[in-house]
């Protein structure tokens, strides 16, 4: 039987294009399941971090509720003392004392992981109201507008290198197209329309103003994110995320050339223009993903709530779903272009591919990028509860007079370094 | 000179760049991290922090030493030291409270009881779901019958309960020591 089963899949695999739908069908699991997690992460990180940085201890009350083990049979009204009797504790010993400093007494707090858990439940449970004014059918698609992009350009990121299997090899990038970066601006500016379409189908003023703040600073800033990673093609000569990021393993990240190739005059002399358009990009992406300092669309104490004031339930989450997934997708394209993707850096990665298994390294890749996204994340909040939101104007000056021309001189400068100094 | 011409600040060219004050901004703020994950945040023994940031961990530490005497907690009636109910239902208060909760009816001492007084409350409510705690009916009480106290936890699993009656009003306030000002000859 066992048998029969295993020589089925076997042939199956031996399959190339049954074998290709599998392994694709995986990939986009993983993928999927990379950025949909990543925002309850985001947002647990973006509250604890918040907390930290302003002296609170952040969200650390929703745990697991000791009573739910009534349910399990336990007979006791008060569990925690039926586990200090089990255990033959004193009631007001030194143990349960600090059982009951850490609120073990009541439920398990699991570092208020809960929280974001809970926190969604939450938003599906609302009441999903929507005003009479509104514009309906727009106003239903437009948060599917906001959160279809991100998830759909986190297909092109490569996060772990190829996995070498006895069918054949797989690329760890669910598409892998060779004009990468150039389909992540495609799509992800397509979400403009969502912010657009909420404010104007809301049909009330303050979404209205956020709708329009927003189209203009995305539109005003996409243009110096795609002109500020042009040096950053031309030093790669390739739009291949995959072959991008492989370059790197082998030669450095190209923010930290010290291993590989990467030590060359050139690649060093190179850093002026690349850190130039880390920054123009990493700017970019906050203003794209419309976070502090660049939320003009959503700030508060000039629009009440932004374009999503007459959202509600299920709706409103959407918008920040979207929100945090731009953030993810934003922020692994940075760490694909800058940081070595996947790449475990300082030549980890070939010792890893000679020494260990294939599918080890593979592993150590994701979990790299893994790590790399999780700073970002942190790196998001940070900032977010450092600077203060610009003024309207300072943003369109920002992005017209000062990245746009710098991006622009940018890419003359790459050009000369990449002629002249070999 | 009725005016002083305010120059204003020259901002030097690294300045102008502005990354040196974001990244003075982003060493501040993760200082302020870095102390409160080791729990040495800073005015944490002032603030009766709990270590990691300044927050007083409510339900485990509390705050009740250090409130002040003016603090406002949920009202109550008061009985005198010779037991004697101090509300004498003129129902100033019932008709200062701006939240409406307070209902009053109104009722006669018993004959030869505190014949002076003329009368009492027969039912006294107070409706903590729309008290406000803004004080304004012990302010307006002329007997000093109706205090504020400095008690704040109240937890009623139904409506009915926030309910407080004369019975439980009195049980919350117990007895005052003192004469009330209004009586007091020697004053």
């Amino acid at each position: 039987m066992i048998d029969s089963i295993l020589t089925f899949c076997d042939e199956v695999l031996s399959n190339p294009i049954w074998f290709y739908v599998i392994t694709l069908l995986i990939k986009i699991v993983i993928c999927f399941a990379i950025t949909i997690l990543f925002i309850p992460i985001c947002v647990y990180i973006e509250r604890r971090v918040a907390a930290w940085i302003q002296d609170r201890v952040g969200p650390n009350r929703a745990g697991i509720p000791l009573s739910i083990f009534r349910r399990f049979g336990v007979k006791s009204d008060l569990p925690f003392k039926k586990t200090l009797d089990y255990f033959g504790l004193p009631h007001d010993g030194k143990i349960a004392n600090l059982c009951r400093f850490f609120r073990l007494d009541r439920d398990i707090p699991i570092f208020g992981l809960v929280q974001p858990m809970v926190d969604g439940g939450k938003l599906f449970l609302k009441q999903d109201f929507t005003p009479p004014f509104v514009r309906r059918v727009y106003f239903w698609i437009a948060p599917i507008l906001v959160l279809a992009p991100p998830l759909m350009t986190a297909a092109v990121i490569p996060f772990a290198g190829d996995l070498h299997t006895s069918y054949g090899s797989v690329n760890m990038a669910v598409a892998n197209l060779s004009v990468g970066p150039l389909w992540v601006f495609a799509i992800s500016s397509l979400s403009v329309y969502g912010l657009v379409l909420a404010g104007w189908s809301s049909n009330s003023k303050f979404p209205f103003l956020g709708g329009v703040r927003s189209s203009a600073q995305m539109i005003s800033y996409e243009i110096s994110m795609g002109l500020s990673i042009i040096p950053v093609l031309m030093i790669y000569s390739t739009l291949d995320l995959s072959n991008i990021v492989e370059y790197q393993a082998a030669n450095g990240w190209l923010l930290l050339p010290v291993w590989g190739e990467g030590l060359s005059w050139q690649r060093w002399i190179l850093l002026v223009p690349v850190a130039i358009s880390f920054l123009i990009f990493l700017t970019s992406i906050f203003a794209e993903a419309n976070r502090t300092p660049f939320d003009m669309s959503e700030c508060e104490t000039d629009l009440v709530g932004g374009y999503h004031t007459e959202y509600s339930s299920m709706k409103f989450a959407q918008f920040f779903m979207g929100e945090y997934a731009a953030m993810v997708v934003g922020s692994s394209l940075v760490i694909t272009l800058f940081l070595g993707g996947w790449s475990i850096g300082f030549g980890l990665d070939g010792w890893l591919n000679e020494h260990a298994a294939n599918w080890v390294a593979v592993l150590c890749q994701l979990v790299a990028y893994v790590l790399k996204l999780l700073f970002f994340a942190f790196f998001f909040v940070w900032v977010r509860w450092t600077l203060p939101r610009f003024r309207y104007d300072q943003v369109m000056k920002l992005g017209w007079m000062v990245f746009f021309e710098l991006a622009v001189i940018n890419i003359f400068i790459t050009a000369a370094i990449l002629y002249f100094v070999k | 000179m009725a005016f002083k011409t305010i120059k204003r600040p020259k901002i030097s060219l690294g300045e102008r760049f502005y990354l040196q004050s974001i990244l003075g901004g982003l060493w501040i703020t993760i200082k302020h991290l870095a102390l409160a994950l080791v729990g040495k945040s800073r005015n944490k023994k002032e603030l009766a922090g709990s270590g990691i940031g300044v927050t007083m961990q409510y339900p485990e530490f509390r705050w009740d030493k250090h409130l002040p005497p003016y603090y406002r907690g949920y009202p109550v009636l008061v009985k005198g030291e010779d037991g004697r109910e101090r509300c004498v239902s003129c129902q100033l208060c019932e008709f200062i409270c701006p939240a409406r909760a307070i209902t009053i009816t109104p009722g006669a001492v018993k004959e030869g009881d505190w014949d002076k007084v003329e009368k009492a409350p027969k039912e006294f409510e107070i409706d903590m779901l729309r008290c406000i705690y803004c004080g304004m009916c012990e302010e307006a009480c002329p007997e000093q019958a109706i205090f504020m106290s400095q008690d704040y936890l109240l937890t009623p699993t139904d409506r009915t309960q926030s309910i407080h009656n004369k019975a439980r009003l009195y049980e919350l306030g117990g007895t005052r020591k003192g004469l009330v000002n209004k009586w007091n000859q020697y004053k």
